[in-house]
C-alpha cells in the first residue's frame, strides 16, 4: 500500500458545491433560474448597527410607564384623507395570483388586528383583502392588470409602482401553474400561460410624465388619497428627489433584500443596492428639498425585528414595510412541513420555489387543496402578535435612548460594528468617532 | 350655466380642472350634456367620469383626455395628447383630430374612435377595449394587448402587436413590420360580422373585406427555450 501522506480532498471556493448545482442545472434546463424570496447573499445590513443607549448625556424613559408613542400620519403632503397608522410598520404590496385569496384575506385581518395597512399586488384587487383590511393600498403597477377606477375610488391609498427591491428595471412573472381560472380572469389573460408583467409603465416614460399621471389619478379620485411611489433601491438619492418632483406623498423604498413572488435569480442576486445603504441618501434627497418628514418615506427589505424597524426609524424612515417576514409569521417556511419541503428538493428556511404554486404552508399557491391548509383567522393572529412584537421591541429601544416617540430617534442614537456599515449608514465605526466617507 | 339647448357650459379659462372634473364626476342624469371650452392643451380633462353624460370638449387636450371612463360620451373637437381614453371601462370616446402616443392604453372596454392618426403604442396592453383609428397608426401598436379590437383604416407602423395576447387586430393598409409572435389570420366570417359592427359605430366608411386580420402565434404563451431570441 501506498504510504505516501494524501491530503484532504478540498473543494473550491469559487466553485462550491452550490455553484456547480446550478451550472448543472442550467445544463440540464438551458433556461435561468426562477425563485421567489430576495437576496440570499450576506450585504450589509441592521445586524451591523448598534444603539448607543442613555448614559450620562441621555435620559432613558421608564419602561411601560413613559409613554413612546408609535403613531405615524402617510400622505399629509397633498392628500385630503391622510392615512393614520397605529405603529410604523406596514404590509407590503403582494400580489394575488403569487398569494393565495386565504393568505391575502390573513395579511388584511392581521394588519387591521394591529392599526396599520395592507396593499394590493399585481393582479388587481381581491374582496378577500378588500373585505379584511381597514386600510388598503392599491397598487397602480405597470401592467394594470384588473386596474379599474371603482377600485381606486374604495382603496385608501394608491401606490405606483416602479420598481421593487428584489429586481429595479425588472416585470413580473406569473407562471402557468398559478394563472388559474380566477388569476386569469382578473388579469384578462388566457388561463395556464407562463405570464410576463411589463418593467415599464405603458403610458408614461419619466418623472415628467409621471407628474401628469399623478395629476390623473387625483382628478379621479377627487385629491383624497394619498399617492406613494415606490421604487427599488437603485439610486435612491435621485430616485427620492425625482419621486418629490412628480408630487408624491409617501415614498417606498425597497432595497436588494426585499422579496419578490418570482424573479430571475441572477436578478435578485446581483442588482440593486443593500436596503441599508439606500437610507440616507434617501433621507438626504429629503432633507435637500426641505420634505423631510412632509413627504414620508417608507423603507423595506429585510425587515425581520423590532431592531431592524428602530434602526431605520433611526436613520431617518418614517415607516417600515414587511413582505418576507409577514409570510413567515403567517407560516411559511414551517418546519412543521419539513417532510414536504424535502420532497420537493428543499428544507424549511430554503424552500422559495414560490413560482411552482405547489407551497406547503398553503400560502403561495393557487391549489385548492393547499390553499385550504391555511386558516386565515388563525394565521390573522399570528400575523398580528408578530406586529405587536416588532412594536414592543421598537418602543424598547426606542424608550432606552430616551425617545418619547419612535419618530425621535435618530443617527447619533447608533454606532456601526463593521467599516462597510459605517460608510452605508452614515453613523460612526464602534468605539471610534469615524464615519468613512465623512472626512473626520 | 346651462344654455337654451341644456348644454352645460365649463369654460376652462374660468373654472380650475378640479371644479370641471368634480362638476361631470358628479353629473348623473343621463340626459346631462356639457361642453368644456378653452380647454388649451390642459391634462386629465374629463377624466373618471361614471354616468351616461354627453361631453363635449371644444378644443386639442394635453395627457390622459377622458382617462378611465365609464359610461360616458366624451366627444374632443380637436386632437389629444398622450393616454387619451387609457383604462376607459365602457362609453364611448370620439377624437376629431390626431391623438398622440398610447392612446386607449389598458383599456378594459368601451369604444375609442381616433377620426385623424394615431400615434406609437396605440391600444398598448390593450384589456377588452375596442379601437377605431380612421388614418395611420405608429410603432409598437398593439404591444402586449390582451383583449378587444384594434381596428385601423390606414397603415400600422413597425412591430404591429408585439408579444400579443389575444387581441384582434384589424388593418386595412400596409402594415410595416409585425412584432414578435405576431402573424396574419384567416378572416372568418364571425371576424368580418365583429369588424361591420365596429366599422359602423365609429362611421367609418370602409368594407370588411377590405382588412387583414392579425392575432397571436402564441409560441410565447409558454417558456421554450428554442423560442428565447424571439423574445
Ligand atoms: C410573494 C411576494 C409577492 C410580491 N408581490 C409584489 C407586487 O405585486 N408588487 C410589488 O410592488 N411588490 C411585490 N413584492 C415585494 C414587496 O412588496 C416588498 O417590496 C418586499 O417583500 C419587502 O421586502 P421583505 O420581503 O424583505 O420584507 C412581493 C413580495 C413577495 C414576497
Amino acid at each position: 500500500m501506498d504510504k505516501t501522506p494524501r491530503t484532504l480532498p478540498r473543494q473550491s471556493w469559487t466553485f462550491s458545491n452550490e455553484v456547480n448545482s446550478e451550472i448543472r442545472r442550467a445544463a440540464e434546463t438551458g433556461i435561468y433560474d426562477i425563485r421567489g424570496g430576495g437576496a440570499k447573499r450576506r450585504v450589509p445590513h441592521f445586524d451591523d448597527l448598534l444603539f448607543l443607549g442613555a448614559s450620562m448625556s441621555r435620559y432613558p424613559l421608564e419602561g411601560y410607564r413613559e409613554k413612546c408613542e408609535t403613531g405615524v400620519t402617510l400622505g399629509t403632503r397633498f392628500a385630503k384623507k391622510p392615512i393614520e397608522l397605529k405603529i410604523p410598520i406596514t404590509i407590503a404590496g403582494m400580489s394575488f395570483g403569487s398569494l393565495s385569496g386565504p393568505a391575502k384575506e390573513a395579511l388584511g385581518r392581521g394588519a387591521t388586528m394591529a392599526g396599520t395597512s395592507t396593499t394590493t399586488g399585481d393582479g388587481g384587487m381581491t374582496e378577500e383583502e378588500r373585505g379584511h383590511s381597514e386600510k388598503l393600498v392599491y397598487q397602480y403597477l405597470p401592467s394594470r392588470y384588473g386596474m379599474n377606477p371603482d377600485d381606486l375610488r374604495r382603496a385608501d391609498a394608491i401606490e405606483v409602482v416602479v420598481g421593487q427591491g428584489a429586481k429595479p428595471g425588472g416585470g413580473g412573472m406569473l407562471l402557468g401553474q398559478k394563472i388559474t381560472e380566477r388569476v386569469a380572469g382578473m388579469r384578462d389573460l388566457p388561463q395556464g400561460i407562463d405570464q410576463r408583467s411589463a418593467c415599464r409603465h405603458p403610458d408614461w416614460t419619466g418623472p415628467d410624465d409621471l407628474e401628469i399621471k399623478i395629476l390623473e389619478l387625483r382628478e379621479i379620485t377627487k385629491w383624497e388619497k394619498p399617492i406613494y411611489i415606490k421604487v427599488g433601491g437603485a439610486r435612491p438619492y435621485y430616485d427620492v428627489a425625482l419621486s418629490v418632483k412628480a408630487g408624491a406623498d409617501v415614498i417606498v423604498l425597497d432595497g436588494m433584500q426585499g422579496g419578490t413572488a418570482a424573479t430571475q435569480d441572477v436578478f435578485i442576486e446581483n442588482v440593486g443596492q443593500p436596503t441599508l445603504a439606500c437610507i440616507r441618501p434617501a433621507v438626504q434627497a429629503l432633507q435637500d428639498l426641505g420634505m423631510h418628514r412632509k413627504v414620508q418615506l417608507v423603507v423595506s427589505g429585510g425587515i425581520r425585528t423590532g431592531a431592524d424597524v428602530a434602526k431605520a426609524l433611526a436613520l431617518g424612515a418614517d415607516a417600515v414595510s414587511i413582505g418576507t417576514a409577514a409570510l413567515i409569521a403567517l407560516g411559511d417556511n414551517d418546519p412543521k412541513w419539513e417532510a414536504e419541503y424535502q420532497a420537493l428538493g428543499s428544507t424549511t428556511g430554503a424552500y422559495d420555489d414560490w413560482h411552482e404554486g405547489r407551497d406547503p404552508a398553503g400560502i403561495t399557491t393557487q391549489d385548492p387543496e393547499l390553499m385550504a391548509r391555511l386558516d386565515p383567522v388563525a394565521a390573522g393572529r399570528r400575523l398580528r402578535n408578530y406586529l405587536n412584537v416588532l412594536t414592543l421591541e421598537c418602543q424598547t429601544l426606542a424608550r432606552a435612548c430616551g425617545k418619547s416617540h419612535v419618530h425621535n430617534l435618530e443617527p447619533e442614537d447608533l454606532c456601526a460594528l463593521t467599516i462597510e456599515a459605517a460608510a452605508m449608514a452614515q453613523v460612526p465605526l464602534a468605539g471610534t468617532n469615524w464615519i468613512p466617507g465623512k472626512g473626520i | 350655466m346651462p344654455s337654451e339647448t341644456g348644454v352645460k357650459t365649463l369654460d376652462m379659462s374660468a373654472m380650475e380642472l378640479r371644479e370641471i372634473n368634480e362638476t361631470l364626476q358628479s353629473a348623473a342624469g343621463s340626459n346631462e350634456a356639457f361642453e368644456v371650452t378653452n380647454t388649451r392643451g390642459a391634462h386629465a380633462i374629463a377624466v373618471g367620469l361614471d354616468a351616461p353624460i354627453h361631453v363635449t370638449v371644444k378644443g386639442s387636450t394635453g395627457y390622459y383626455c377622458a382617462g378611465m371612463n365609464k359610461q360616458a360620451t366624451i366627444h374632443v373637437k380637436g386632437s389629444v395628447g398622450p393616454g387619451a381614453a387609457e383604462n376607459m371601462m365602457s362609453g364611448t370616446v370620439i377624437v376629431d383630430g390626431d391623438a398622440s402616443q398610447y392612446a386607449g392604453a389598458t383599456g378594459h372596454g368601451g369604444l375609442l374612435v381616433v377620426k385623424g392618426n394615431a400615434s406609437s403604442r396605440c391600444g398598448i396592453s390593450m384589456k377588452g377595449i375596442d379601437i377605431v383609428v380612421h388614418g395611420n397608426i405608429g410603432h409598437m401598436s398593439a404591444f402586449m394587448a390582451q383583449k378587444g379590437n384594434l381596428v385601423v383604416l390606414g397603415d400600422a407602423g413597425d412591430a404591429l402587436g408585439d408579444s400579443l395576447y389575444e387581441a384582434r387586430l384589424f388593418v386595412r393598409g400596409s402594415v410595416k413590420s409585425l412584432g414578435a409572435d405576431c402573424v396574419e389570420k384567416e378572416m372568418r366570417p364571425e371576424h368580418l360580422k365583429i369588424l361591420a359592427d365596429l366599422l359602423e359605430k365609429a362611421g367609418a366608411d370602409a368594407k370588411p373585406e377590405e382588412f387583414r386580420r392579425y392575432g397571436s402565434a402564441r409560441k410565447l404563451y409558454n417558456f421554450n427555450i428554442d423560442h428565447a431570441g424571439d423574445y
